[in-house]
């Protein structure tokens, strides 16, 4: 076999085409949680108690064999961690296109890129903003929207009851949908999927259903409390 | 036809450069777009004025020379190579605006030529096969499926004008790569080294400075061989299939 006769000199010690394996992995980690999570959500129109049992329930998942709350905390060290693989590859993948284009064009045509590209980027920063504002609303509830509360249940009517808690919600759902739409098509790239164009529609398909799915189904619950449909 | 161009003029690699402003007139329709820019010169050069470099060679769309950012777009408004483009596609008094591709990767030498021995370096570092020479094998001694071989064909179309680089948003030089890979993959001739060829190369285009790819599209959209996406894909799958077989 042929050696080359080039010198390697100092390459980057990660490869881009890894970062973005990363990325592609850590995010169909949270797709399937967000569509868990969407699942979840939706039990609201099933009632109070289905709502309350089920948040109960999400503790006691899986015991005896797990400790209270073992499910819980598996799942939450789960997304922790593809969290910070997802955002610090996003940040040192964001940090190096910076760098391989230092001296921008006098004139670019206006790209339908250019625009998805930022809005992976801001969109993803938005994202990785509301989801601290989310833990601290509806996890730790260190903000309280619309009150005090007994029980789950109550605490989401609350909150939803109040139109920019509502618009907040759906900014990051709409955040949300933009990301996935892209970034499912994009996984499936990183992953090698795309080996002809039929595979590239079915590709395209896919990501357009989920994102559809997924903003639909979280815009539903926030949308039907503030509108008093959900007694 | 009357023309405004706005060329961007650099006098070499450490000169800041800038955009001058040139009137041309007498441009004909037919004319290809290198042949109005070499009308250009010529009207410069009876001036005693430098002539706007820009690259070129085989004019008939096949070498890959010519690429310029032509109005922000790849080639210019046509899915072809500069040299195949003709002034008929734009209108008697439009401004022109030209540049030199941008990427750090391919550094501005002088006015619009730009140095692309960065892709010569990733075809050095596995985009070969490695094969004894000698008397040519008969034709049919390795039988390649139909589907594999258009496939190849497909892939090799890639002449390696950069344009995918200069469109790209990241600068990310994914598609030419990508072309390469899927090129000498789909021959049975590319199997020995397809792994160590997809680790060495991709190792060398981060390292030449491009960046990563974002899976836009953009670079296909401009490519003047309509490459499709399909080959960055391929590439990646090759990548962690490499991984796999390493540890
Ligand atoms: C928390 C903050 C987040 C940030 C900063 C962020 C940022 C990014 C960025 C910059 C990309 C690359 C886009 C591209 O390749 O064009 C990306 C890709 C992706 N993101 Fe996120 N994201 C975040 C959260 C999420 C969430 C919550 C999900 C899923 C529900 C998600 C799913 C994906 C997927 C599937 C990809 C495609 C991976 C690939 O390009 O191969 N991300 N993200
Ligand atoms: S000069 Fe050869 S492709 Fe244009």
């Amino acid at each position: 076999m042929a050696t080359s006769t080039i010198d390697a000199g100092k390459r980057p010690k990660t490869g881009s085409i890894l970062l973005k394996t990363v990325m592609a992995v850590s995010g169909l980690i949270f797709v399937g949680f967000i569509l868990a999570h969407m699942y979840g959500n939706l039990m609201i129109f099933a009632g109070r108690e289905t709502f309350n049992e089920y948040a109960h329930h999400l503790r006691e998942f899986g015991s005896p064999m797990l400790p209270e709350k073992g499910f819980l905390w598996v799942m939450r060290i789960t997304l922790i961690v593809a969290l910070v693989a997802h955002a610090g590859s996003a940040f040192a993948l964001w940090s190096r296109a910076g760098k391989a284009r230092t001296t921008r064009y006098v004139q670019r045509k206006g790209q339908w890129a250019t625009f998805v590209k930022r809005s992976m980027r801001w969109g993803g920063a938005a994202l990785l903003i509301f989801v601290v504002f989310h833990i601290l609303h509806f996890t730790t509830n260190t903000i309280q929207i619309g009150g005090d509360y007994d029980n789950p249940a109550d605490r989401l009517l609350n909150s939803f009851g109040v139109w920019w808690a509502v618009l907040i919600y759906l900014f990051a759902v709409a955040c949300l949908g933009m990301h996935l739409l892209h970034g499912i098509w994009s996984a499936g790239m990183t992953l090698g999927l795309n080996r002809s164009l039929d595979a590239a529609e079915r590709l395209r398909l896919t990501a357009i259903l989920v994102a559809v799915v997924v903003v639909v189904g979280f815009a539903l619950p926030p949308l039907a409390i503030f509108l008093g449909l959900i007694p | 036809m009357k023309l405004t161009l706005k060329i961007w003029r650099q006098s070499g690699p450490e000169d800041k450069g800038g955009v001058v402003t040139y009137p041309i007139e007498g441009v004909s329709e037919d004319m290809s777009f290198l042949e109005m820019l070499d009308v250009l010169n010529e009207g410069l050069i009876a001036e005693g004025e430098e002539p706007v470099a820009f690259d070129s060679d085989c004019r008939e769309g096949i070498c890959g020379m010519c690429g310029v950012m032509i109005n922000g777009e790849a080639h210019g408004p046509e899915r072809t190579t500069t040299c195949q483009l003709h002034m008929r596609s734009f209108r008697d008094g439009d401004e022109i605006v030209i540049e030199p591709w941008r990427a750090d990767a391919f550094p501005v030498i002088k006015d619009l030529c730009v140095d692309r021995s960065a892709f010569d370096r990733i075809i050095q570092a596995g985009g070969y096969i490695s094969a004894n020479t000698g008397s040519a094998p008969d034709a049919h001694a390795t039988p390649v499926p139909k589907e594999n071989a258009d496939r190849a064909f497909m892939a090799a179309e890639c002449i390696g004008c950069g344009a995918c680089v200069a469109a790209c948003p990241n600068a990310s030089g994914m598609l030419f790569m990508g072309s390469k890979i899927t090129h000498l993959g789909e021959f049975p001739q590319g199997q020995p080294e397809r792994d160590a060829r997809v680790v060495s190369m991709t190792a060398q285009h981060d390292h030449e400075g491009f960046g990563g790819c974002t899976n836009l599209g953009e670079c296909s959209r401009a490519c003047p061989k309509g490459i499709p996406l399909n080959v960055i894909s391929q590439m990646n799958g090759d990548l962690l299939r490499a991984q796999r077989h390493r540890s």
